[in-house]
């Protein structure tokens, strides 16, 4: 054992840390961080903090959901635009037929199970590419979205949600603010915590972390060694679907009403967030607080390059280089990962 | 184990698996016709034979993947109705087929246990239970003698060999008592073929019965203890390994005559070539 100790000093502390995932996204939120504190007294105040922590929340919880889903293989596409249908169902059951807000918010749960449900069911079922598969489903939720949107209210959007039933109590779970040394921070900061310790817990100490993992990586090699496969991807499409819904809630809630249009868009950003906190495009890697720290780069560069006193037009360069330095990343560490050695 | 080279072809332990006249036909073609075959515990059953000789077919009836069309498959002495590979891996008969059904990405530990991970606790706080998983498999494979620098090195970064040992250390935790492994070393150098061939030893060691398919009669001699020779679907017989030697095992397996032929035909100036 004298031998096996001694490699593994020689090379187990640079491997180890080489290969998590979330590597690069440390680097990176800490660069960014750094490049903008200096650049603007305000984006590190305790004020910029709440304010680039903020975009950063609700795309952090839906990044996570995403990093879950393509660590199990499969993308979705449907993702961004089903925020928009969760929050259009729960205001218009709200609005125009009265519901109280949690039994609206309850519907429009189980119709994005349901999407979910679906989206994962023709999936697997099919075993054509979820690229395809939910583009589909992206289409016709769109379509949906404003089709139905305009049918009942002659606009591209329905508003009024202060008024209904359970709005207050609603909003304050979903959507309020809490003071953090005289400086308010969005509640929905809290849930994507709440979201990524959840989502880590699951991925790195469960059973069904192991399988998502084994899906992604190897789907045949999963299910000869009895890896219920179809179950894994179907719940991971349900769970996106869950947090689709979770983020179309606190958004509905905070601006009280929901364009026909709304989350469209987003479905890129959700795995580019995701890419940049180290999952692999092919499934079978990366983790969820990565994807989270995916989130706060994009909050950050949003943010700060307003701070800054920048033209918002760079930000998308920015994007587009963090993007293509990440996927540079790592497919070098699923080279090192993967080669075999003699 | 130190008798081996005395030990007697018909067996006088008794057999874990028996086949006896076993035949396999898929549409017209005859994949396999009128074989037997045992297999004892703390003995490896080498099955040798060319591309086509029906190697896969056969361990396909031992582990429960088909059903012989004509014939006997004995479990403990006892007929066997494998409807599924699972039913054969619940009776400790483990195949590992060259793939071997490991994610490269995956470390070795979450690999050991996908399938049957060990768990602790309750309702929605049941997890994974990571420590005794890390455990249980650096005392398996320290036990097997098996030099696994980290296991949380992801298994893409093991060597072809320590793949496979890694992969028959789960059969052997696992409770396999039947090892079927299909042309393990094929793909491997001399050296890895070498570590896979030990671990083999380690698990014939542990008393599992061992079934070794390959076409190489220089990986089957030095550790096998009966050989099967198969010829297209048909038995060229069972040999112990006091009746042949590794001459003669070369020849039949390679049908000894038309490798004759074919070093005719591949000689220089020859016209008919
Ligand atoms: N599912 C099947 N359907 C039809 N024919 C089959 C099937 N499986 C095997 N055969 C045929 O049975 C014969 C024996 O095949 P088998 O795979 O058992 O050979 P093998 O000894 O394993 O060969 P190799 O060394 O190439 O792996 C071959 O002629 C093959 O074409
Ligand atoms: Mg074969």
């Amino acid at each position: 054992m004298t031998v096996a100790d001694e490699r593994l000093v020689r090379t187990g502390v640079a491997r180890r840390l080489l290969i998590r995932p979330e590597l690069g996204a440390v680097v990176g939120a800490v660069a960014v961080f750094g490049f903008f504190a200096s650049q603007s007294a305000t984006f590190r105040s305790i004020e910029g903090v709440a304010n680039w922590l903020d975009p950063a929340s609700t795309l952090g919880i839906m990044a996570v959901a995403i990093a879950l889903l393509m660590i199990g293989g499969e993308f979705d596409l449907s993702a961004g635009v089903l925020t928009g249908t969760t929050g259009l169902i729960m205001v218009i059951l709200a609005t125009r037929y009265g519901l109280p807000i949690w039994a609206a918010m309850l519907v429009a749960l189980v119709v994005a199970l349901l999407i979910g449900f679906v989206n994962g069911l023709i999936v697997v079922r099919t075993k054509l590419p979820s690229f395809i598969v939910t583009l589909g489903t992206f289409l016709m939720l769109q379509g949906v979205n404003l089709g139905v949107t305009k049918a009942l209210t002659g606009t591209v959007q329905v508003s009024g949600l202060r008024k209904a039933e359970g709005y207050e109590e609603a909003r304050a779970l979903l959507a309020g603010t809490i003071p953090v040394g005289g400086t308010d921070f969005r509640v929905a900061i809290l849930w994507w915590i709440g979201v990524t310790a959840l989502a880590t817990w699951v991925l790195t100490r469960t059973r069904a972390g192991n399988w998502i993992f084994a899906v992604g990586g190897d789907d045949q090699a999963a299910r000869a060694v009895g890896v219920p496969a179809e179950r894994t991807k179907i719940a991971l499409f349900m769970t996106t679907a869950v947090a689709a819904w979770l983020v179309g809630s606190i958004m509905a809630l905070r601006f009280t009403s929901v364009q026909a249009n709304s989350g469209i868009g987003q479905e890129f950003i959700y795995i580019i967030a995701a890419v940049i906190g180290g999952c692999l495009l092919t499934g079978g890697y990366g983790s969820a607080i990565g994807a989270a720290l995916g989130a706060v780069i994009f909050g950050m560069a949003d943010k700060g390059i307003v701070f800054a006193g920048w033209d918002a037009d760079w930000f998308k360069f920015f994007l587009g280089a963090m993007l293509l330095l990440a996927t540079l990343a790592n497919r070098f560490v699923r080279r090192y990962a993967e080669e075999v050695r003699h | 184990m130190t008798a081996i080279d005395e030990k007697t072809p018909a067996g006088a332990a008794s057999a874990l698996l028996e086949v006896r006249a076993a035949g396999k036909t898929f549409g017209g073609v005859i994949a396999l016709r009128d074989v037997s075959m045992r297999v004892c515990a703390g003995e490896v059953t080498c099955v040798l034979g060319d591309n086509g000789a029906g190697k896969s077919t056969l361990i396909k009836i031992l582990s429960g993947m088909h059903a012989p069309d004509s014939g006997e498959y004995l479990v403990d002495g006892v007929p066997a109705a494998f409807t599924s590979p699972r039913d054969a891996l619940d009776r400790g008969i483990a195949t590992l087929y060259q793939d071997l059904a490991m994610i490269p990405l995956m470390s070795v530990w979450r690999n050991f246990f996908l399938g049957s991970e060990p768990r602790l606790g309750w309702g929605p706080f049941r997890r994974f239970d990571v420590a005794r998983a890390k455990h249980v498999v650096r005392e398996e494979l320290r036990s097997m003698g098996i030099d696994i620098r980290d296991v949380d090195q992801p298994v893409g970064t093991l060597s072809g060999g320590e793949r496979q040992s890694v992969a028959i250390a789960r059969a052997v935790h696992f409770g396999a008592r039947v090892l079927i492994l299909d042309e393990p070393t094929s793909a491997l150098g001399v050296k890895q073929a070498g570590v896979v061939l030990r671990y083999i030893a380690q698990a014939r060691d542990r008393g599992l019965g061992v079934v070794f398919i390959t076409h190489n009669p220089h990986h089957a001699y030095p550790i096998g203890d009966r050989f099967l020779l198969l010829n297209r679907g048909a038995s060229l017989g069972e040999y112990g390994k006091a009746d042949i030697t590794r001459e003669e095992l070369t020849s039949l397996m390679a049908g000894g005559a038309e490798l004759e032929q074919l070093a005719h035909e591949l000689s220089r100036g020859d016209p008919a070539g």
